[in-house]
């Protein structure tokens, strides 16, 4: 298929699930500040920092308040990662691919645009923002089903899930993360009811709560890494996508499983097998911040790579005769 | 839904000759019309402006903010028009496409015609759209003007005119075929009772056309549809045909010229591409021959198509027939190279380059339509009995500076169609533009785009100036239906007007 086609179909599968995980810890953060002990600072920076936009929200906003973290993490059109730009772009990525995806997918997208757009224009405010982040969260899930049960699942198909899959396995390390940075600002809260709350309200912004009661019952730090980062049955678990994105980039090549051909495939089994051969004990040990952070420069590489291979305009190297792909 | 408040004011009514008589091709579809029960007519117009909806039949509108996408107004009263009528129409078709590719090859080789002076040779030479890069250009199989979308317009005479053709990159025919979809679900049974020819396998029409032109030594021609990208107006036509036709979409930054060769971009490295139905204009096609500041084309690419190593539809400079000047020597061109009479004639036109033309365009201001050359889209036009002393005034300088770019013609009584207005039908008028592919052989789509000036009493059927459309249905039966009598109101076309 075509490298352009291919980048966008993978583009916007990317921007919706980023859009939606953006409303996930936004939606964790809320449910935080409202559950945090009477005399606790509302602690807004964090949450920037893991966007990795700290410097662009400082220079424009100042100041992390509860009304700029949130305006600018979800109606700010000139923040190319709020949920308002992340829909846009993949609204934009959608269009040009129209004859590519089925027209239910569009159609979902569209809406979807819609009432983010129209959200963005009436509430903008923050009276109404947990019933909006549902929203958003419902919408892509059902982009995502819509596009499971109606498109063909071949090349563009994968594309598009394997750009969904290493948008989550980044995010879902993001969200781990936050806990990591209200940790390092409330030492003292580490084994307080507080303490519980926390590792629940990150269980619940990935979706993870009730399947973590089923699987490992206690709230436990260590239950909670090890299921949101080694599971290989939950669907937002880090090695779970990982393993998802790897057979969706081998569908792609035909390359077989356990063998490579190209960066991305050699970087993300490597990755893949780290993740099955290690234990929730040696992360704790090795610092769970420090591991992720690792983790997440590993999949900005894996994400290069997709770029570099696949879609990159190269050009053909002159009087070297370009190798020419078969014609279907 | 009943006729008898409608009235057809002395235009040609396509459908009926007065309010209680259909004319013998619409007969069957009055009658269901009237048979339906009160309220379902308006039911079954909502059902497909949400079927269209929903298929997400747009088109993007210029000069609004970038993405922003309307829906084409579609009326779900068709245009009928009979076999007879259409026999005569599908041949004058073929005979004009013909003598217009002759004309074409013509301009780029020996110029026998202007040599013989049937066409004033400075008219070509300042015609904007004579590519001089393709002098002597042989295009695959002889053909340049690949698709075609001539416009027609029924006068209250009775008869069609032709009144521009579209040789560059004519579209439209994405709301044929979607309209078409949305009739067949919505009137099952009167379709199958009235016999209309079908229009869907238009799509592959198209693609057995061009695979038609693709280089000899090719056994399975890759071809492909170059759009502009997903902000041009006609984006949608143009993913709609390539999904139809199963070819790939692709942008200028999807292609690349190597050796000679045009390559595509895709994720397992380089394809060559045959054939590219291009809906680019010639100007943006190649910024290494044409403009230099295109982003839309593919640099290099005139060169791989002068290799031979790829075929472009339609060719470029196909465009020179298509100015609206060179339009008004389309009789004296069939009858050149054919030596046949025109039988679709034109609608008279004045040539303002010519003196005598121009005196009298300039005299009869309020009477006309005035026409730039190389504008479309009901731009750069002048409607005389709907302008102001003043707009005259403006336009007659205009036409002064440069005459040669200018011609004039009669305002027309565009004949009218039933239309829903609310909870009744009024008149509302048409044209029609039929598409013509020319390949192994001249093929006309049985049907054709029947474009609607929604607002009372307009003129104007542009999508981009309040213009909807309807289907248009050709009927099958041979039987002799000869211009079913005019309503008795003919007017002589040079005195017509509106009322």
């Amino acid at each position: 298929m075509l490298s352009r086609v291919a980048d966008s179909v993978y583009w916007m599968s990317r921007y919706i699930e980023r859009a939606e995980n953006v409303a996930r810890f936004v939606d964790v953060n809320i449910q935080l500040m409202l559950d945090a002990p009477e005399g606790q600072d509302q602690q807004w920076d964090p949450l920037v920092a893991i966007t990795g936009d700290h410097e662009e929200f400082t220079r424009r906003y100042g100041a992390a308040t509860e009304s700029s973290v949130i305006k600018f993490l979800t109606f700010d059109g000139d923040n190319p990662n709020s949920i308002f730009s992340c829909v846009r772009a993949a609204r934009e990525n959608a269009r040009s691919v129209r004859e590519i995806i089925s027209s239910e997918m569009w159609l979902q997208l569209n809406r979807f645009y819609l009432m983010v757009n129209s959200a963005a224009q009436q509430r903008g405010g923050l009276d109404e923002h947990e019933g909006f982040y549902d929203e958003v969260k419902q919408a892509s899930h059902l982009f995502t089903g819509v596009t499971d049960a109606t498109m063909t699942q071949s090349e563009a198909w994968h594309f598009s899930r394997l750009g969904r899959m290493v948008e989550r396995a980044d995010k879902t390390s993001r969200i781990l993360d936050v806990k990591y940075f209200l940790l390092l600002r409330s030492v003292e809260d580490v084994g307080t009811a507080f303490d519980g709350i926390q590792w629940i309200a990150v269980l619940r912004s990935a979706s993870a709560f009730e399947m973590y009661r089923k699987r490992h019952g206690r709230i436990l730090p260590r239950g909670v890494v090890e299921f949101l980062m080694l599971d290989r049955e939950f669907p937002r678990a880090i090695q779970f996508c990982l393993m998802a994105a790897r057979d969706s980039l081998h569908a792609i090549s035909g390359t077989p499983l356990g063998t490579f051909r190209h960066a991305p495939e050699k970087l993300l089994g490597q990755l893949c097998s780290d993740l099955s051969f290690t234990g929730v004990d040696e992360v704790m040990q090795y610092g769970l911040h420090e591991y992720l952070d690792e983790l997440q420069t590993k999949l900005n590489q894996v994400g290069q790579g997709i770029v570099e291979t696949f879609f990159a305009f190269k050009t053909p190297q002159p009087g070297k005769k370009p190798v020419l792909a078969a014609v279907q | 839904m009943n006729f008898a408040s409608y009235e057809v004011d002395g235009f040609y009514d396509e459908m009926l000759t007065d309010p209680t008589a259909a004319r013998p091709c619409a007969q069957h579809l009055m009658q269901s019309i009237q048979a339906l029960a009160p309220g379902e007519f308006e039911r079954r117009q909502a059902a497909a402006e949400r079927a269209l909806m929903q298929m997400g039949i747009t088109f993007n509108v210029y000069g609004e903010q970038a993405g922003v996408e309307k829906i084409f107004p579609f009326d779900i009263v068709p245009r009928i028009v009979s076999a007879a009528e259409w026999g005569r129409l599908e041949k004058g078709l073929k005979q004009r496409i013909h003598a217009l590719n002759l004309f074409i090859d013509d301009l780029y080789h020996e110029q026998k015609i202007l040599k013989d002076g049937v066409v004033p040779r400075e008219i070509i030479l300042t015609a904007k759209s004579y590519r001089r890069q393709l002098i002597g250009w042989e295009p695959p199989r002889g053909i340049w003007c690949h698709i075609t979308g001539t416009d027609l317009v029924r006068h209250s005479d009775g008869e069609f005119y032709v009144l521009e053709d579209n040789l560059r990159c004519p579209s439209g025919v994405s709301y044929v075929l979607q309209n078409r979809q949305v009739m067949k679900s919505l009137f099952p049974k009167v379709f199958a009772a009235s016999k209309v020819r079908p229009v869907q396998n238009y799509p592959l029409k198209l693609r057995d056309m061009l695979e038609f032109l693709a280089p000899e030594a090719v056994a399975t021609p890759h071809v492909v549809l170059l759009t502009p990208g997903s902000y041009n107006s006609a984006y949608f036509e143009h993913s709609f045909l390539a999904q139809q036709m199963g070819i790939e979409l692709v942008e200028g930054r999807d292609l690349v010229v190597e050796e000679g060769q045009v390559l595509m971009r895709t994720t397992k490295g380089f394809e060559r591409v045959d054939v590219i139905y291009r809906r680019i204009d010639d100007d943006f096609l190649d910024p290494k021959c044409f403009r230099a500041d295109s982003m839309l084309g593919v640099p290099g690419l005139m060169e791989a198509y002068e290799a031979g190593n790829v075929a472009l539809a339609n060719a470029p400079g196909t465009g020179v027939a298509d100015d609206k000047v060179v339009y008004a020597y389309v009789p004296r061109i069939v009858k050149y190279y054919l030596g046949e009479e025109i039988i679709v004639p034109n609608v008279p036109t004045y040539i303002c380059a010519e003196e005598k033309d121009l005196r009298y365009t300039l005299e009869n201001l309020d009477r006309l339509v005035v026409k730039a050359a190389n504008e479309s889209g009901g731009y750069g036009m002048l409607v005389g009995p709907h302008s102001t002393q003043g707009q005259r005034a403006e336009f007659a300088e205009r036409v002064k500076a440069e005459p040669r770019n200018y011609i004039a013609q009669p305002t027309l009584a565009l004949s009218r169609v039933p239309t829903i207005c609310a909870d009744h039908l009024e008149g509302r008028h048409v044209d029609l533009r039929p598409y013509i592919l020319y390949g192994k052989e001249i093929f006309v789509l049985p049907g054709g785009l029947t474009r609607v000036a929604l607002k009372k009493g307009s003129l104007v059927v542009n999508s981009s100036q309040g213009g909807g459309s309807k289907d248009t249905w050709v009927l099958a039966d041979s039987e002799t239906v000869e211009r079913e009598g005019s309503n008795g109101h003919a007017v002589p076309l040079s005195k017509g007007g509106l009322p």
